[in-house]
Formats: C-alpha cells, sequence, structure tokens
C-alpha cells in the first residue's frame, strides 16, 4: 500500500517537473488574476485590504479547479488507471496519492505565492501570517474535493466545466472560514474558532473525499 | 491454517459457469463456460465487439459480470490474487523514460524492480539501447514492447491475461512474446489471451474459446 502510494507519488513529481510549463499553469493563473485586481478596482488601500482575503482565495479556488479536472484524465486514456486499479491495493491508494501530488504541486505554491501577494494589498503582516495558515489548511481541501469531481466525470466530454461546477458549491464552507479568519485578526478579534472549523474540515475531508473519490473510479473503469 | 480440501487442489486456476456480460444494455455474450488450466493457453475467437475484451477485463478484475460468476481455484477471487493483465492501451506515460515506465508498472504490480531485473527484461525485448529514451520519442512497437516487456520478470505461474498483445510487433517481437508465453506455460502458468492465432507459437499448446458461439 505505502510502496504504491510512494510509486505514484514520485511518478507524478517526476512527470510535472518534465514538464514545468504545465506545472506552473495555475499559479500562472493565481498570480495574473490576483494582480489584475487592484489595477481593475484602483489603488485605494482600504478597499484593498478589505477585498484581499476573498480575492485571493477565491483565485486559489478558481486556479486549483483549472487543474484538477485532468487529475485522472489522461491515466484513463492511456490505461495506467487499469493497471492501478488491478494492482491489489486498491483506488483509495490512488486517489490519496494522486490528491497528495496534485495538493504538492498546487496547494503548496499558492500557500507560498499568497502572503507575496499580501504585501501588494497592504496587508497587516499578522493578516499576511493568518492568510497563509488558512490557505495551509485549506488547499488541501480544495484538491481533496477536485480530486472527487475528476474522478465523478471521468470519461465525459466537458469534464473541465462539469468539475468546477460539481465542485465549487462544495467548497463554499472552506471559503467562508478561510475568509472569516483573515477578517477577524484584520478586525482585531481572534480567528481561533474560524481555524478550528476550517480544521475540522479538513479533517472531515481526509477522512471522506478519497473514499467517494475511489468509488467514483471504480465506476470509470467498469 | 487448515489443509486445502481436495478439491480446491484439482481446481483450475480459472474457470467460468453461466457467465453474462454486458455494454451498456447490450449483451455480449451470455451461458460462457469454460476451464482454464494450468500450463493451458486459451485463446479467444469472436467477431469484432463480441466481447473478447470485456472478457478479459471482467477477469483482470474490471468490473463485474451481468450474471454468473468466475471461480479462481475454484473459489471466488482472493484478496491478493495476481492476475497480470496488459491491456490493448499500454498504459506507458509521453514523458517518462523507458526503464522508469517499466519499473513504475513493477512497482506497483509489487514485481521485482530492482536494476538487474528491469535490464534483464530490457535485454529480453532489445530495448537496453533505448532504455533511457522517453517514451514519446519510441515508435508504436517500441511502446508494445515496453508494456510487454513486465511479462520477462514474471517467475510466478500466475494467470496472464493479455489483449492483443501481438499489435504492432514485428516478427523478432512476436518471437520474444512466444518465448516469454512458453516459458511461463511450462512452468504450470495460464494464460488467457486475444489477437491473430498465426502469430502464436506453431508448437504452443493451446485451446480456442468461441465468442460467437455464446452470442446472447
Amino acid at each position: 500500500m505505502r510502496a504504491l502510494f510512494a510509486a505514484l507519488f514520485m511518478r507524478d513529481l517526476r512527470l510535472a517537473l518534465r514538464r514545468p510549463s504545465e506545472a506552473l499553469l495555475p499559479i500562472g493563473f493565481f498570480v495574473v488574476a490576483v494582480a489584475l485586481f487592484p489595477l481593475g478596482i484602483g489603488p485605494e488601500p482600504q478597499t484593498l485590504r478589505t477585498i484581499a482575503p476573498g480575492l485571493m482565495w477565491v483565485c486559489a479556488l478558481l486556479a486549483t479547479m483549472l487543474s484538477v479536472s485532468q487529475l485522472y484524465a489522461a491515466d484513463h486514456a492511456d490505461g495506467t488507471l487499469d493497471q492501478l486499479m488491478i494492482s491489489g491495493q486498491g483506488a483509495l491508494v490512488v486517489a490519496t496519492a494522486r490528491s497528495a501530488a496534485h495538493w504538492v504541486l498546487t496547494g503548496l505554491p499558492l500557500v507560498i505565492a499568497a502572503p507575496l501577494f499580501g504585501l501588494m494589498f497592504d496587508l497587516a503582516p499578522a493578516s499576511i501570517a493568518m492568510l497563509g495558515f488558512t490557505l495551509l489548511l485549506g488547499t488541501p481541501i480544495l484538491s481533496l474535493l477536485g480530486s472527487v469531481g475528476a474522478a465523478l466525470t471521468l470519461g465525459l466530454r466537458g469534464a473541465g466545466v462539469l468539475v468546477i461546477l460539481i465542485v465549487l458549491p462544495l467548497t463554499v464552507p472552506a471559503l467562508i472560514f478561510g475568509t472569516g479568519a483573515v477578517a477577524a485578526v484584520e478586525g482585531g478579534q481572534s480567528a481561533a474558532a474560524h481555524c478550528s472549523l476550517l480544521g475540522a474540515l479538513l479533517i472531515f475531508t481526509v477522512l471522506t473525499a478519497p473514499l467517494a473519490s475511489a468509488a467514483a473510479l471504480r465506476l470509470a473503469v467498469e | 491454517m487448515h489443509a486445502p480440501s481436495p478439491a480446491s487442489v484439482t481446481a483450475p486456476p480459472l474457470s467460468a459457469i453461466g457467465l453474462a456480460c454486458e455494454r451498456g444494455s447490450r449483451r455480449l455474450f451470455s451461458d460462457l463456460a469454460f476451464e482454464l488450466r494450468a500450463g493451458e493457453m486459451l485463446w479467444l475467437r469472436g467477431c469484432n465487439g463480441r466481447g473478447k475484451t470485456s472478457l478479459l477485463r471482467l477477469v483482470a478484475g474490471l468490473g463485474s459480470a451481468a450474471q454468473g460468476q468466475l471461480l479462481f481455484d475454484g473459489g471466488a477471487r482472493p484478496a491478493r490474487r495476481r492476475v497480470v493483465y496488459v491491456g490493448h492501451a499500454n498504459a506507458l506515460k509521453e514523458d517518462a523514460s523507458v526503464v522508469e515506465s517499466l519499473a513504475f508498472l513493477l512497482r506497483i504490480h509489487r514485481g521485482r524492480s530492482d536494476a538487474a531485473a528491469l535490464a534483464a527484461a530490457l535485454a529480453h525485448w532489445g530495448l537496453l539501447p533505448q532504455q533511457h529514451a522517453l517514451v514519446r520519442t519510441l515508435s508504436q512497437g517500441q511502446r508494445r514492447r515496453v508494456a510487454l516487456a513486465r511479462l520477462a520478470v514474471e517467475r510466478q505461474p500466475a494467470l496472464w491475461a493479455l489483449d492483443e498483445p501481438f499489435d504492432a510487433l514485428d516478427a523478432s517481437g512476436i518471437d520474444c512474446l512466444n518465448d516469454l508465453l512458453g516459458a511461463h506455460l511450462q512452468r504450470g502458468g495460464s494464460v488467457l489471451i486475444t489477437g491473430h492465432q498465426g502469430a502464436l507459437a506453431a508448437g504452443a499448446p493451446r485451446r480456442e474459446l468461441d465468442l460467437d458461439d455464446c452470442a446472447a
């Protein structure tokens, strides 16, 4: 089980390194989208400070969705998914390993990039730290939920848009608690409640989303 | 641990009873019954769309039968039963090298994936000179060789389910595969295979199973 996880996880990282332009696409989207807002809204610092947490969370959400819709498509098309499913260790390991690799390749760069953009939006250091922390808790949720959507729409036409329609409503709680925590820090209040709820959400998603992905993958290969 | 009953000792590695398979709402075959014994090769025949690939996928554990059942060693599919399945898709990644692809396939199936085993398998298929080439630079025939190379590592008398393995192989590739099939049957393995009969080695023991006889 650990061997399959490691083999799959390392393969994903190695293939991503071979095609860096593809791997950098989501983070590139995030950078461009976030940088456009100050230009469109105007340089009023108070306004930017107010919208920054929500803006960065929404952009992170969309950047994740951009890359997650193809999570299983290539493996499905070239027969790798069939081989993984009959390896005797099951779809659960496949779903977990693919989600983990997706988070390392997409979520982690977002967690690192977001604080840099916090400076651009004139956020206080405490708010920037909280933004990074909520994204650290929240982006794994996005990868895991995205994996469920990608597995459910495997082999369908127009899967990309369908994944976004399925997954975005499910990410609303993460969005609310994530931005709420930063807003609380901005307002001088404790963000402990928001962070606890986000953490609970992460635990719940880690426990349930791979099961749902695995079930959807089993249906897809039949 | 209790001793295996006499029935399970003599039971064939694979048998089917009243097997039926559906794709969508279409029934491909029904009332299919066969036995595949140790050291035997069963060659699947049937016109296009008769369900040869679907039968192989059922055996591999990808999908479930509409009716009937498959018995492995006379019982239900054991959790750790290894069916070596090579589908018509090669399961290779364009951006991985030949040796990486083979190592990955062996690792996920818990085969030997040390350097010596990899080198021996690649040498059998004449792929050593290309071992560090990316899959995307290979021809179809060479890709097929990489996908089939894992058969050269197998030492267990397991059940092989091969879907059109001779596709895209040239004469020397066909000989390579026939050598492996012969050795596998020799050690008591069993093979379920589709494809052109002409490609199978003349001396190889085989039976035919015509799915057209079980057309629904």
